[in-house]
């Protein structure tokens, strides 16, 4: 399985690091909503087909990225940067300011 | 009286063994049932017989989608065995070694469960202790557990290396000797006789589509061959269980389904006679009665229904392997699969009645379903014909996750991949 780093370009699966599902979304740390939180924690939609996904390029640029990944087939169909400002973009941004 | 016996083997043999009789019939499904059990694995087919006859219960079908042990049942490396930490976990599975202990006898089928002992290896002090701990709370529970020194391991598995120059050098080891390995598509069969003989219709090549409702109720299912409606529709597709459960509306379920792979090396002469595990990465092996030595390790990591995994893990197994079995360099791996794997968010079992009135539902085996066969199938069918949990399975819900009740003997945290 190969994931095409938008940094580094196509790498093998083994220079990543699966971080689960990308469907989930963290409550307001100040959310006292349990139902919110157990959700988010314990419960999963677990498709079989296209899944959303985060992943790291921990053995590379250590980017976090948003895989979307056919879960039938194992293909690939995109990555993108988990943050839309991550990266050079978002520092280049950061330097003008400063 | 057993249908197999050496008189009966005897007299089919002098007759050109043209005379057996299939070991389950194949019907048509009937409009309705009294109960519908969704996947012919092991799971499925052992909560029919355990139906059947423990609680008289017989108009029930198993509708299969492929054929009879296409999946898991005949997809694991066969480990039996009860030594965990936590007492839900204990309990269950020393229930299920004890019927493991009858099964042949009681299905009148050879399943060659072998109790060769299971040896779970340590590799610093700390592990071993944490072991110690284990194996006293499994002895505590009834179940034998004893700790090992480098020097018995040495006698009990020569091949092994312990040498303070291995990579991750031997410290100890614990030992449960009652553990094993069975035959694993015998226990599909077994089992599966076992019910067609009581009356269960076994339905292969029979994909659920959909379910019927009754109101709020579910009521049957729809299917490649027709509707069929039943008072209970139970649940036991393992890897397939969010599958199933979208069909019913439910979104989300505690549950990812992963991929793990397996492997079988050329047949070698006795090699290894109990199934060992290794302490400092996640592997496990052990020698068939044919010779090939059966391992596996941890499963891909990412959610994946797909029965085939990447290299990397296989990289990693042989990698493992060889770290405790130097001279298994030049041995050839003959053949490698994958099976999909229902892992839960705490690393133990769902069985439980709902979620849906008229549903009942099993599921959350991780890896380790093979070993729960039958106490999955008694506990199971004993929830589906009394409409309530046994002590057994009581703490097994699927509202302990949002309830704060997981039952994590690994200590893992939410996070499915790491079970």
């Amino acid at each position: 399985m190969l994931i095409t780093c938008p940094y580094c370009g196509p790498r093998d699966v083994i220079e990543f690091t699966y971080q689960g599902d990308g469907n989930r979304e963290r409550p307001d740390p100040a959310s006292q909503n349990f139902e919110a939180w157990n959700a988010y924690v314990y419960d999963r939609l677990n498709p079989a087909g296209d899944h959303n996904e985060i992943w790291q390029h921990s053995g590379g640029c250590r980017a976090h990225l948003k895989v979307v990944r056919n879960t039938l087939t194992h293909e690939i169909s995109s990555v993108a940067f988990a943050r839309g400002d991550h990266g050079s973009a978002a520092r280049h941004k950061a330097e003008d300011k400063a | 009286m057993a249908e197999y016996s050496a008189f009966s083997l005897l007299a089919n043999a002098l007759k050109g063994n043209k005379d057996w009789k299939p070991a389950w019939r194949k019907p048509d499904p009937k409009a309705s049932y009294d109960v519908i059990i969704i996947g012919g694995g092991g799971h499925g087919l052992a909560t029919a017989y355990y139906l059947a006859k423990e609680h008289g219960i017989t108009n029930v079908a198993v509708v299969e989608k492929g054929w009879l042990g296409s999946g898991n049942v005949g997809r694991n490396t066969t480990a039996v065995r009860s030594n965990y930490l936590l007492p839900a976990n204990t309990r269950f599975y020393e229930h299920s070694m004890k019927l493991w202990e009858n099964l042949s006898h009681e299905l009148n089928y050879n399943v060659m469960f072998s109790q060769r002992g299971c040896l779970n290896l340590a590799h610093t002090p700390a592990q071993f202790d944490d072991y110690a701990r284990r194996g006293n709370a499994m002895r505590h529970l009834g179940v034998d557990a004893e700790l090992m020194t480098k020097t018995e391991i040495k006698r009990l598995i020569p091949a092994l290396d312990i040498s303070d120059s291995a990579r991750f050098p031997v410290v100890g080891g614990l030992m449960q000797r009652r553990a094993g390995t069975a035959r694993h598509d015998a226990v599909a069969w077994g089992y599966a006789r076992g019910a067609d003989r009581r009356g269960v219709d076994i339905i292969e090549n029979c994909e659920v589509t959909g379910f019927l409702r009754d109101g709020d109720r579910i009521s049957g299912v729809t299917t490649s061959r027709g509707d069929i409606r039943a008072r209970k529709v139970a649940v036991a597709v393992a890897g397939s269980t969010g599958r199933v459960m979208q069909m019913a509306g439910i979104e989300t379920m505690p549950i990812e389904s992963h991929v793990l792979q397996a492997f079988v090396t050329e047949s070698l002469k006795p090699f290894i006679d109990t199934v060992v595990t290794f302490g400092m990465g996640h592997f496990y092996m052990s020698q068939s009665d044919k010779g090939g030595l059966i391992y596996g390790g941890d499963i891909d990591g990412y959610n994946s229904y797909a029965q085939r995994g990447n290299l990397p893990v296989v990289d990693e197994v042989m990698s493992e392997m060889l770290a405790l079995f130097p001279g298994l360099a030049r041995v050839r791996m003959l053949r490698s699969w994958g099976g999909v794997c229902d892992m839960s968010m705490d690393g133990s079992p769902i069985i439980t009645a709902g979620p849906l009135p008229g549903m009942y539902l099993n599921c959350g085996w991780c890896y380790g379903g093979f070993k729960a066969t039958p106490a999955s199938g008694w506990c199971f069918a004993w929830t589906i014909a009394k409409d309530q949990p046994h002590d057994l399975n009581a703490p097994f819900t699927l509202d302990r996750f949002h309830r704060g009740l997981v039952i994590d003997d690994k200590g893992q945290g939410a996070n499915p991949r790491l079970h």
